[in-house]
């Protein structure tokens, strides 16, 4: 009756699934081992002076790097952010502001939807609507496919965050008098500030990842650019072209590239928490 | 109050700071060329299309640039449909592309497109079967039954017979196609009809089509890049591809019956029986050429350009490039894999380059 | 309502309002751009395996064949592994262990697609074509396992997927988990539960928003473009078999989209779009809305749930 000391078939069962789910977490973190194991092993080889400073020289001679790439890469998150932040904060701001209005869950829901649509979609739509009017690939266009993928999160990030401002804070300003508009920008935006700039970068590192929208906007170019009008390299289109080549000196750059990208994925990722950690702790939350 | 204005405005500054970087150059500019302001001048034109000339082509443009440092010729290889429909589109300055244009697409053209000649090329088939190092030989109906799924396994009597010396395994043939719309496509499926009946009426021909079976490769390169690391597998990519990456690729045997291995040579005599009747527009397939040691897959590759282009400067830097690429630009093929081209023909387009309008 | 506070909410409401106008614009664009094609196929469209550019025959099952299949597939192998994590994390695992863990799930959705695919191509591919080679004749036979084995194809395609839903399944689940009452829990105990009595008794109280993290993992997959292109071999054929090389929606489109040499082509891959995006809308709208309707059954306060932007 008492069972405390005897394994019982349930004692065994409750054991086996906490093993079972131990496991899956170890399952879970052999790709991610593999995975930067690979790029790390790989990339490393193939980072060098050149890399940074060259830009891609033709087939079969060697020295090639991808120094406008990684520069189109920085352009094209710029813009999509110069796009995205404005839009995205002040949507954010609505929707906590008039939570139950109308408008607000109809944006609510197309914020959602925004997020789940496939990046290749959003690059088709991109191409429909901005280079086949102007009849032209340019990092305007990928920009703005980027800047779409960002708006949603961005909004979302901070809808939730002015939620958890304290309704003191909105209260004091209201009761010294100050209008609505001075409220939310002179109190309740920086005081989630950090936390919003933290989203900014987590969306910045995620989108800073994406290749499919780039396909067919800002196309790609064997040129060191910074024309907006024109076509422009991204770290990720030019991974994926050199992937599925068939030379070994592509294929070296291209691990190379990958190896770039995760680490300013990761040590985005990093610094932001670490941040939104440091504030929290701070703040005492 | 000073905080938080002091906030907004570094909020602001970085920014803007963003935003200046990616300021460049902004200036109007005509479709798909851009023109600095300032002494450099310098114009930047961009094309799109076949990955079979991409080697020569990238080698030549990177020269041109070295000649001319204002000129900036950006091609992407996306493959010759992509070519053709990019230069309709006028999304690119330029199209290139193995397949000529069919009269459907000149006619959706907002303009009269020009075709020309640059290099000729050759299409070979490429296998990697483990432990088979020898050059294999093939004909036009044994390749259609195997890209047509009728030849199964490399041992097959259709193959053993015409490779008497070789040990051919039991392994499966994978067969690896383009997933993209290709020029070298079009050149293969070209001649498998010429010479398989079934092919032409169950495939046919164009630089897309319905592959009975098999697996997609995007590009020269994406077909190269399957082949290499697909054991048992056979290919069909331009003859630089093969021989940049060390594959082994096979003798097709010719019109007049000899079994012939592409090389600049044989692809040279292959055009040379088209040579002398060739269309006004350039449009015309030379594969199953007749004539001895003639390549039966070869084929001249085009550069798509508008006859009246609505950007002037950017016309007559093509214009330019052109002649240099028919002239000196020749020197470079065959280094390359790829034969120059017939002089009765580099007339022919120096006299066509002057219907483009440049002003 | 003072001036000022009318053109405040005026001035916000019209970002808010382009957030939905793009959305808008996205649907009537795709809708509007694809009618050549509607008019022409119809719901045939749907039901042919015909994709033959050539001939203008469009018939585009191949492609939802082989998204679904790889979704599916992915969904099978993902959601015990991320539920397993996500009761791991949040129920079983040692406090100081926590916060490393998720860091380190959340790792995993941050890798972009292209370096899944950069690795699915040099590392993956060759992996499960041996695998493939070693399994015994009286296994292919069967026509799961039928076809060459090039290791490009639907197994490999649904591997990599697998990898990259479960961190989003996982971070949904643990969230869902956290909303179930402390008092579901403790009565479990009370009870005489073991741990794994207790866990199932949250589990099945958090079932809908289970169901819904799960679905969120499915939306994810279905529009899922670069790795899968780089690894599912890119031949439009309706195949039960793991090894057969296929199609999905999306690869399509990134590899012939550029190409589309004619209004009905490009008519048709634009459908495709069109179908995906309301797939993948349809998917993701249902997710929300049973993990909303769990949150909110469990606590009456407004559950917070990071969006999955925010976590990646």
């Amino acid at each position: 009756m008492t069972g405390a000391r005897t394994a019982t078939p349930r004692k065994v069962l409750s054991a086996l699934f906490v093993f079972a789910c131990a496991l899956c977490v170890g399952l879970a973190l052999v790709p991610l081992v593999f995975v930067l194991f690979f790029v790390i092993s790989q990339g490393v080889q193939s980072l060098n002076v050149d890399f940074f400073t060259h830009d891609p020289r033709p087939v079969g001679e060697p020295g090639g790097g991808m120094a406008n790439a990684i520069v189109g890469t920085l352009i094209l998150t710029g813009l999509a952010a110069a796009m995205a932040v404005p839009i995205g904060i002040l949507s954010g701001v609505y929707l906590s502001e008039y939570r139950g209005s109308r408008l607000a869950s109809a944006v609510r829901f197309a914020a959602d939807t925004l997020n789940g649509v496939p990046s290749i979609v959003i690059g088709v739509f991109a191409y429909a609507v901005a280079v086949l009017p102007l009849r032209h690939f340019s990092t305007l266009a990928g920009g703005f496919a980027l800047g779409v993928m960002m708006i949603p999160i961005i909004t979302r990030t901070t809808e939730e965050l002015l939620l958890l401002v304290p309704n003191a804070l909105r209260e004091g300003a209201l009761a010294l008098g100050a209008t609505r508009a001075r409220a939310v920008f002179t109190v309740i935006v920086p005081a989630a500030l950090p936390g919003i700039i933290t989203g900014v970068v987590l969306a910045l590192a995620r989108i800073a990842g994406e290749t499919a929208p780039l396909l067919f906007t800002s196309f790609n170019n064997r040129f060191f650019s910074t024309s907006l009008t024109q076509p422009i390299s991204s770290i990720t289109v030019q991974v994926f072209t050199y992937a599925i080549s068939p030379y070994e000196d592509w294929h070296r750059q291209a691990w190379a590239g990958a190896l770039v990208l995760v680490t300013i994925v990761l040590v985005c990722s990093m610094a932001a928490r670490f941040a939104a950690a440091r504030v929290a702790s701070i703040r005492g939350r | 109050m000073n905080k938080i204005v002091m906030r907004y405005l570094a909020v602001a500054l970085i920014a803007a700071l963003a935003a200046a970087c990616s300021g460049g150059n902004t200036e109007p500019v005509t479709a798909n060329s851009s023109s600095g302001s300032g002494s450099s001048q310098s114009l930047q034109i961009n094309g799109a299309g076949a990955t079979f000339p991409y080697p020569i082509y990238s080698k030549w443009f990177s020269e041109y640039n070295t000649l001319h440092s204002n000129i900036r010729v950006n091609y992407q290889s996306i493959g010759s449909g992509g070519g053709i429909q990019q230069v309709i589109n006028q999304t690119v300055f330029f199209g290139a592309t193995d397949g000529p244009m069919t009269d459907e697409q000149l006619k959706a053209a907002p303009g009269p497109i020009l075709h020309f000649p640059t290099v000729l090329g050759a299409v070979v088939p490429v296998y990697n079967i483990p432990g088979v190092t020898a050059e294999l030989k093939f004909t036009g109906p044994v390749l259609a039954d195997i890209y047509l799924g009728k030849i199964k396994k490399w041992n097959d009597p259709a193959l053993a017979k015409l490779n008497p010396g070789v040990t051919l395994p039991a392994t499966d043939v994978t067969v690896v196609h383009r997933s993209d719309g290709s020029g070298t496509t079009y050149i293969f499926v070209d001649y498998l009809s010429k010479v398989s009946p079934q092919f032409k009426s169950d495939v046919g021909v164009s630089t897309s089509v319905k592959w009975p079976t098999g697996v997609g490769g995007k590009g020269n390169e994406g077909v190269s890049g399957l082949v290499t690391q697909t054991p048992g597998s056979i290919g069909y990519v331009e003859l630089i591809y093969a021989l940049q990456n060390k594959i082994n690729f096979g003798s097709v045997q010719n019109a007049a019956g000899e079994f012939v291995k592409a090389s600049v040579d044989t692809v040279t005599k292959a055009a040379d029986a088209a040579a002398p009747n060739i269309p006004a527009d350039f449009r015309v397939s030379i594969t199953n050429a007749q004539g001895a040691g003639a390549y039966p897959i070869s084929s001249f590759t085009w550069l798509l350009l508008y006859e009246d282009p609505k950007d002037k400067a950017a016309g007559k830097a093509m214009v330019d490039f052109m002649r240099w690429a028919l002239t000196d630009g020749q020197k470079y093929a065959a280094d390359l894999g790829y034969a120059p081209l017939p002089a009765n023909v580099t007339m022919l387009e120096q006299a066509a380059l002057a219907r483009i309008k440049v002003s | 309502m003072r001036s000022s506070d009318f053109t405040f909410r005026v001035g916000v409401g019209a970002f808010a309002a382009a957030l939905l106008l793009i959305v808008v614009a996205i649907a009537v664009t795709l809708a509007n751009d694809s009618t050549l094609s509607i008019q022409k196929f119809g719901l045939g469209f749907w039901g042919t395996s015909n994709w033959d550019p050539v001939a203008g025959e469009f018939g585009a099952l191949p492609f939802i064949w082989g998204t679904l299949y790889s979704s599916v597939l992915a969904l099978l192998i993902a959601t015990p592994v991320a539920l397993g994590i996500a009761v791991f994390i949040s129920e079983l695992c040692p406090g100081a262990l926590r916060a490393p863990l998720i860091f380190l799930t959340e790792l995993l959705a941050a890798i972009p697609s292209i370096v899944y695919g950069l690795w699915g191509i040099f590392v993956l591919v060759p992996a499960v074509r041996s695998v493939e080679t070693a399994m015994p004749d009286s296994l292919r036979a069967l026509p799961l396992f039928s076809g060459p084995p090039l290791g490009v194809g639907m197994f490999a395609a649904a591997l990599i997927l697998a990898v990259m839903v479960v961190p989003f399944t996982s971070a949904i689940a643990r969230e869902v988990l956290r909303t179930v009452p402390a008092s579901q829990r403790e009565a479990a105990f009370a009870l005489g539960a073991t741990r794994f009595e207790a866990i199932r008794a949250a589990m099945f109280y958090a079932r809908t928003g289970i169901i819904g993290a799960v679905m969120l993992g499915f939306g994810r997959a279905l529009g899922e473009t670069m790795a899968v292109t780089m690894v599912i071999g890119n031949n439009p054929q309706v195949s039960l078999s793991l090894f057969a090389p296929q199609y999905t929606m999306a690869a399509v489109l990134a590899n012939e989209f550029t190409e589309a040499a004619d209004a009905l082509y490009l008519s048709a891959l634009i459908e495709i779009g069109l179908v995906l995006f309301v797939i993948t809308l349809i998917v993701n709208m249902l997710s929300r809305v049973l993990i909303w309707s769990m949150a909110r059954q469990a606590a009456p306060r407004p559950a917070v749930l990071v969006p999955r932007g925010a976590e990646a």
